[in-house]
Order: structure tokens, then sequence, then C-alpha cells
């Protein structure tokens, strides 16, 4: 695997365009932006202040360039290097800034969660949503940028609205039957509106997209609830990763389980193949990672290392979480649908797995962890 | 226990007194003792002793007995009797008599005091000895029942050790629990610690925000600076807002979403078209499976019913959409589950019906027309002969293989020329062969004719034997006596001779005699210089084939040749020629 150089940059502000060919990285208050193939630098752009989150539009054509401290949004053109927008929240704050699907409208919400303030690049409008919830994830635009579902949470009630994007017209609002709502998502195919209760209580709500509910289902009671939360490509299952270390998937017709994994800290399974990178360097432990896979690992720097493929079973190091700490790190943290539907990724455990995401082939997995990048590659047999 | 003893002992001084008596009565008079024994043997009850006493002494045997008694005393350790003489003759001496007997009383009452000690003893251990055995009997009983107290106690313990564990067992699993809900009862608080603290300081930097803006005049208003109004992403004007937009939004949601339900839909529509199809062909091979076999009339008219039924719904559902399509789906759903559920049990009920078959063949075996041996054997002796068909396939394969090869023409020529050599060989042989037999048969007609000519003679000799003979018969009439006995003694060589002859011809010689002078009779007037031709001979001699010449002929031999006609013989000579033939392609083969 070849490395470019070292760039620089703060706050891992490095995205890459959604077309694919540039990359913005923020260094302190500057916004550098590089062709992808040759790393030039294109342009070069100064913000007010240190720039606390970077986005792209979906059209790769504008940057936003968040500065909380300030309350202000900066906007950037690559087309147009002079054309120059800023958005001042004034004295209310900014804890969150986001582009809208059509990457017109950006979304700022106020500190304490007080508003969602809409504004519109094209006519200079600007829109008010009242009382957004602060949770898990509170916000989520469906797949083809149509709708968004926001949580909200007045006289102590969790309500959804959802709105169309066009217009921002608010299509419907109801209420949810959570305890405390801590997440939203739509199914890829937009139909389907997933919200999830804290982890408190486990308790999974499905929404269609005119507002009824179509389903709830709930595991088990009394101990923590729902960590993590994904759909599948293909809208056929939700996967639900819980603190119990179990992930449950269910089915997009019944809603019912349709299967559930663990993860036993012995791997058992004959079918299953570990591989252990093991390193020269005594003093750095060795981390095992086990997925349902083939996992592989390649290390970034020059440390020897190589894999072995130790004999079933085998025992994966298991660090007891602190039980006095509120979010404790057991359960499943991270789960990943492949593109092709067929393999799910989990994370389980206090493993310092920072991301978990799939290649859109379909056949590699890549992993970030603090200090180590791993890239799982799967062989698949040829099918005759 | 020592009291009732004594009335026993009451006769016994009676006895002693007695005795004692008895005893006097010899002292006064040894010759008393004769009086008559019965009237003492009556007082007493028998008492042996008394009987022993009044035989033991008599007069004559005095100091025979005194010399007894004083032996026994001394045994005893007592001092003797002495005999005195006294008047009437002699007599025991009174005193030691006295003291020997005192002593002897004195000897008896002791001897008798033990007894009556030992028998109360007895009577004592006896009674003694019960009271143990009772004792022991009651004791045996308490141990018994102690001991099935003690058995029962241990089950009730054991029980409860067993209920003590359960218990203990319920009380771990009910700690356990109340631990869990303990540590879940721990993180939920933390939990809500967690949020709470959260809130509160949230509220407090709202709080802290509150009184900032109250304080600070300021106001920044909140603005956007944009440079130049940037078009939509799509090209398009923005709309305003009105309710038509709104009606219009609704819309399209309800079309997203029922366009995702009839996508969902028809992938369902087709799966079920996929698995209807799946259950039709299940029930058409069971079906198939089920109908070849004999089932009975009644099944049979039920089957078709079914498949008609069966096949009515599939052509009203491949029809296609008519307005009870619902309902018709619904019945041709049940109806095709019916009569698949139909098959299947049917086809259940025939497998166990073959199932029970198996069973009682193999239950009945002896009886069976094959046993199972012999089946085995059957079969083993089969597979060797496919086995050895087989084979002899392969090499016949192989031979045609090579023949049919396109081989060189030399080597053809040879191949054929080698066939051609094999083939003139044999007809050689079998030309030799022929020869053989020609000569064979040549000399024997050679030999035939000779015999029937010199039969022939010798019937002529006969016949004018005969002619003589009955010319000396007719001549005898008249008185030839002479010539007679020539006559006779020559035809009677003739005819010996004509029997030898005939017993040469090998059939049977009683009827060729005879047929021969039959015929010699019916054809005088052959000619016998010519040699008469060999079916003339035939015809003559009626001689007809029989089975054995023909037989002989089957089996190769010309040796019967004088039996044979020429017909015969051409036939034998075809019939052998097949029978050649037929052995050259058996070795050709």
């Amino acid at each position: 695997m070849n490395f470019s150089e070292v760039f620089k940059q703060s706050n891992q502000l490095c995205k890459v365009s959604p077309d694919g060919k540039y990359l913005a990285t923020c260094v302190q208050y500057r916004l550098v932006v590089r062709d992808v193939n040759t790393l030039q630098i294109l342009q070069l752009y100064t913000c007010l202040d240190q720039v606390a989150s970077m986005e792209w539009s979906s059209d790769s054509l504008f940057i936003l360039c968040a500065m909380y401290k300030r309350g202000l949004v900066q906007v950037w053109s690559l087309e147009q290097p002079d054309w120059h927008c800023k958005i001042d929240e004034g004295s209310i704050g900014l804890v969150s800034s986001r582009w809208s699907p059509d990457g017109r409208h950006i979304l700022n919400t106020t500190e304490f969660h007080l508003r969602v303030t809409v504004w519109s690049l094209c006519n200079k409008s600007v829109s008010y949503i009242k009382y957004p919830k602060a949770c898990q994830k509170g916000m989520d635009f469906s797949a083809d940028g149509r709708y968004m579902a926001l949580a909200e949470r007045r006289d102590c009630k969790d309500y959804i609205s959802v709105f169309v994007c066009d217009d921002w017209h608010l299509l419907r609002h109801f209420e949810t039957d959570t305890q405390d709502l801590a997440g939203v998502e739509w199914s890829p195919n937009g139909c389907v509106l997933a919200a999830w209760d804290s982890c408190l209580e486990y308790k999974m709500l499905l929404y269609s997209l005119d507002g009824r509910l179509l389903s709830t289902y709930s595991a088990y009671e009394w101990s923590l609830g729902i960590k993590s939360v994904a759909w599948s490509p293909s809208s056929q299952f939700l996967a639900i990763g819980s603190y119990d270390e179990k992930v449950r998937i269910l089915n997009h017709i019944t809603w019912k389980k349709l299967t559930e994994f663990e993860h036993h800290p012995t791997i058992t399974n004959s079918k299953a193949v570990v591989f252990k990178e093991v390193e020269k360097r005594p003093v750095i432990p060795t981390e095992d990672l086990s997925i349902q896979q083939i996992a592989m690992e390649s290390s970034l720097f020059d440390i020897q290392s190589k894999y072995e493929i130790p004999p079933l079973p085998v025992q994966v190091p298991v660090v007891k979480p602190d039980p006095d700490r509120a979010n404790p790190k057991i359960g499943i943290s991270a789960i990943a649908f492949s593109v092709d539907n067929r393999y799910l990724a989990t994370k389980n455990g206090g493993f310092q797995v920072q991301s978990l995401f799939w290649h859109c082939s379909g056949d590699s997995v890549v992993l970030l962890g603090k200090d180590q990048l791993c890239l799982c590659y799967m062989a698949t047999d040829e099918e005759k | 226990m020592g009291d009732w003893w004594t009335p026993p002992m009451m006769p016994d001084p009676g006895l002693g007194i007695r005795e004692f008596s008895s005893v006097s009565h010899i002292d006064e008079s040894p010759s008393r003792h004769r009086s008559p024994p019965a009237t003492r043997a009556s007082e007493t009850n028998s008492k042996h002793s008394y009987s022993v006493l009044t035989a033991f002494c008599t007069e004559e045997n005095i100091p025979q007995c005194v010399a007894y008694v004083n032996q026994e005393a001394a045994a005893l350790g007592l001092c003797g009797v002495c005999v005195e003489a006294r008047g009437a003759g002699p007599s025991l001496g009174a005193a030691s008599a006295l003291n020997l007997l005192y002593e002897l009383l004195q000897l008896q009452r002791r001897g008798q005091r033990t007894l009556h000690d030992l028998e109360t003893q007895q009577l004592k251990n006896n009674s003694d000895l019960e009271h143990l055995q009772h004792n022991n009997s009651r004791l045996k009983d308490q141990l018994e029942h102690t001991r099935r107290e003690n058995s029962g106690l241990h089950e009730g313990e054991r029980q409860l050790q067993l209920k003590i564990r359960t218990l203990q067992r319920y009380l771990k699993s009910e700690k356990e629990e109340v631990q869990k809900l303990q540590s879940i009862i721990a993180s939920r608080a933390t939990q809500y610690n967690h949020d709470a603290k959260r809130k509160e300081r949230e509220s407090a930097k709202l709080k802290e925000r509150l009184n900032q803006l109250l304080v600070d005049k300021r106001d920044k208003r909140l603005a956007i600076e944009v440079a130049n109004c940037v078009g939509r992403a799509d090209g398009k004007r923005s709309l305003w807002k009105t309710s038509k937009m709104e009606a219009r939004h609704e819309g399209e949601m309800y079309k997203a979403l029922l366009s995702d339900y009839e996508g969902r839909h028809q992938v369902l529509l087709q799966e079920n078209a996929e698995l209807k199809k799946l259950l039709q062909l299940m029930k058409k091979d069971m079906v198939s499976m089920l109908s070849p076999r004999k089932t009975t009339r009644a099944h049979m008219p039920a089957e078709d019913s079914l498949e008609q039924a069966g096949s009515e719904p599939d052509d009203e559902l491949c029809e296609g959409s008519r307005d009870p399509l619902e309902q018709m789906c619904e019945q041709a759903r049940e109806q095709l589950a019916n009569s698949i559920r139909l098959q299947w049990r049917r086809l259940k009920s025939h497998m166990q019906r073959l199932d029970s078959q198996v069973s009682l063949a193999a239950s009945r075996e002896q009886e069976e027309v094959i046993s199972r041996r012999e089946h085995e054997e059957a079969i083993t002796h089969m597979k060797m002969e496919l086995q050895q068909c087989t084979e002899f396939i392969q090499t016949q394969q192989q031979l045609l293989q090579q023949l049919s090869l396109p081989c060189d023409e030399e080597t053809a020529a040879l191949l054929n020329d080698g066939y051609l050599l094999e083939e003139k060989e044999r007809l050689k042989e079998e030309w030799s062969l022929f020869h053989e037999q020609k000569k064979n048969f040549e000399m024997e007609r050679k030999n035939f004719t000779e015999a029937a000519i010199r039969l022939g003679h010798e019937r002529k000799a006969f016949e004018e034997d005969r002619a003589l003979w009955l010319k000396t018969q007719f001549l005898n009439m008249a008185p030839f006596v002479g010539h007679r006995r020539h006559a006779t003694s020559e035809s009677r060589r003739a005819l010996t001779i004509g029997a030898q002859s005939g017993a040469k011809v090998p059939s049977s010689p009683a009827l060729s005699c005879t047929s021969a002078s039959h015929t010699g009779l019916s054809t005088p007037t052959s000619d016998p210089m010519t040699l008469p031709s060999t079916a003339e001979l035939y015809r003559t001699l009626q001689l007809i084939p029989d089975s054995r010449s023909q037989g002989r002929c089957a089996s190769n031999s010309f040796q019967s040749g004088a039996t044979m006609t020429k017909s015969q013989l051409r036939d034998s000579c075809t019939d052998c020629s097949i029978f050649s033939v037929v052995r050259d392609g058996n070795s050709a083969s």
C-alpha cells in the first residue's frame, strides 16, 4: 500500500468531495482544497476563526466551514473563488451546522438546541424550526434527499417532524411512544423511519413515511438497550446493536426478529477464521480483531508484523468496562452492512476502533483505530 | 420355683420305706422272698430294683451275694457286711448290714437331694432360658423396629437434604438475579445521574447566557451576507408556498409510499407464483408416483377428480385478472393446498404399506417359494453369469474390431489365404474320410453281394434239394428208398447251410430265412449268374431300413452298408455333409 506525504490538518477535518475530485482539509483557520489525483493545492480560503466543522455540499460546488465559538458559518465556492457567504447566528450561538441534501440550504442548530435555522443560499430566506431535540441522532435526511426527519421534544414528550426538503414544508408531525427519543434514521428506500429510545429502555419504533406507526420492537426490559442501528442497503433488514453484546436483525415485512448474533469472547465457530496480528515490538500488546469474516491487518508505519492463524477456539481479550461510568464501553457500538447486502460487520466491546466502513464494491472493510488502519479484504470463492 | 418339687418327693420316701420293708423281709427270712412276688410287685410300681433284689439273692448264693455286695460297698467306700453263722444257716451280720443299709440310704438320700437340686436347678435354668429367649425375641423385634425407624429417618433426612440443596440453588439463583437487578439499577442510576448532570450543566449555561444577554444590551442580529444569490441545484425556480404545493407534497409522499408498496407487492406476487409452481410440480410428481401403482378403483376416480379440481383453479389463475380474482386466488390456494395434502397423505400411506410389505416379506421368509439363501445364491450365480457374458462379449467385440479393422492388403490376403487353406484342408480331410467310407461301403457291398450270391446259390441248392425231396417223397409213395436218404441228407446240409448263410445276414436271421424261403419260391426264375442290383436285393430280401441303421448313420458309421439303399446312402452322405458342415461351423466359431 502506498501512502502520500503527510499533510497538516486540524480537528480531523479532512474530506474528499462527493464527486471524488477534490480533497479539502482545514488547518486552523485555513481551508485547503487539493486535487485528489495530483494533491496539488487548487484553492486556499481563509476563514475568520478556527474552523470547527467543515462539510462539502452534495454537488461538490460549495464547502461549509463552521466556527462554533463565534457562531459563524462561512461558505466557499469552488467554481468562483471570489464568491463568499457568511452566516452569523448572532447571540444565539451555534452548536452544529450542516448542508441540506440539495446543497443550497444550511441548517444551523443553535446553542442549547433552541432552534434549527434554515438558511437558503438561493434567496437568503430564513426558516426556523423550534424545539429540536438534543440527542444522539436527532436529524436525518432520506437517501433521495426529499424528506427530513427531525426529533423534537415539547412538554416532556417526543415528537417527530417530517419536512419536505424542497421548501421546508412540514409534512407530518406526530408523537412518538418513547421515553427519551435517542435517534431517527430513514430506510434507504425512504419509506420507513426508524426511531429508537435511549439506552435506558430498549425500544425501536418503525414509522411509515406518512407518519403511521408500523411496528414496535423491544427485545428485553430493564438492562441497557440500543446502542447502534443500521439499515441494510436494500431496506430489507434493520440491524440493532445493543448493550448486551448482541445484534438483532429485523425483517422488513413483519418487523419481527429474524436472527440474532452473539459476540462471545471465545470464538468456537468452526467456520470462523481469526487472523491475529503479532508484532515484533514486544511492548505493544497484540490487538485482536474478531469479525464474522476474515480479518487481515497491515500496519501503517514500518512496524514489522505478521499474521498467524491461531487454532480454534480463540479467546479474544476483553477489557472489562468500568461499571460506574455512564455509557459504558460494552455492547455493539458499530454496525455496517456491506453494499451487496451479504455481510455485516460489527464492533463489540471496548476495542479502539473509531469507525467501520465498507467499500462500495462490497468486498473490503476499512477499520480506523486510534493508531492503526486496518483494511480487511475478503476473497470470495468462485460460485459454479 | 423351688416350692413345687416337694410333692413329687412324697412318693419317694414311701418307696424308700417299701424298699426298706422289702429288705427287711429279706433279713427276716430269706426264704420268704419266695412268697408270691406278685403281691410285692403289685405294691410297688414296677420297681426294677425290687425285682432285681428278689432275683439277686437266693438261699444258695448268699455268700456270693455277700461278696458282691461287699465288693460294691468297697467300691463305694463303705464298709462291707459280714456273714455270721447262725443256727439256720449263713446269715448276714445285722449290725454291719444295717450300717451298710443305712449308709446306702444316706447315699441314696444324698443322691436324691442332689437330684432334686439338679432338677430344681434345671427348672430354674429352663425358666431362665425361656425368659431370656423371650427377652431375646423382644429385643430382636425392638431392634428391627428401631432399624426401620432409623432407615425411615435416614430417608427423611436425605429428602430434607435434597430440599435443602434445591432451596440453596433457588436461593443462589435468586441472589444472582437480585445482583443482576442491582447492577441494572446501578447502571440506570449512573445513566440518570449522568443525564441529570448534563442537563443541569446545560441549564446552568443557559441561565448564564440569559444573564449575559440581559446584561449585554448589544443585540447581535443574525444575518446572512451572500455575495450573490446562488441558483437552485436543479436549476428550477422556487415556487410559492400554497395549499396546492402542500397538496402536491402530500401527493408525492403518497406516491412514493405507493410505489414502494407496489414494488414489494410485485416481488411477493412473483414469489407466490414461483411457490405455486413448485407446489404444482410437487403435486404432479406425487400423482405420477402414485398413479402407476395398482390403486383401487375407488381411488382412481378420486384422483382424477382431484386432478381436475387442481387443474381448474390453475386454468382460472392463468386466465388473468378478473373482478373476484382475490376470492379465486383464495379458493385456488385452498384447493391446491388441500390436494397437495391429500397426495402427500396418500404417498405416506403408500410408503407405509410398502414398509409393512417389506417387513412381512422378511418375516414370512420360510413360506416364500424361493428362500432367501436360494435367492442370494441365484443372484450370485446370475452375477457370475453376467460377468462371464460381459467378458465373452468383450472378447467378441475385440475380435470383431480386429476383423473390422482395415488391415492392409497383404495381411488381408494372407488372412484370406489362411482361411482358404483351412477350408481346403478340412475339405481334404473330409474327402479322405469320404473315400474311406466309400471304400468300406464298397467292401461291404461286395461282401453283401457275395453273401447274396452265396445265398442264391444255396437257395438254389436248397430248392433243388427240396424238389428232390419232394420227388423222393412223391416217389416214396412208390417204393424208392435208396435215393431218398441221400437227398434228405443233402437237403439237410443245404438247409443248415442256408440257415448259416441266413445267420450271416445281420438283420433278423429268422425273418430272413423265412423270407428267403418265401422269396426263393416266388422268384425261382431269377438268374443266379448275374449279380442282382442292390436295390433288387434289398427288395427281395425285404430288408426294410430300421431305425437302428438310421441311428447308426447319424453316429457316422458306414459299417452296416448291407442295410442301406442307394438313396439312404445319398441321404446319409448329405446328412454327413451337413454334419460335416455343421462340424466345420462349430470349429469356425
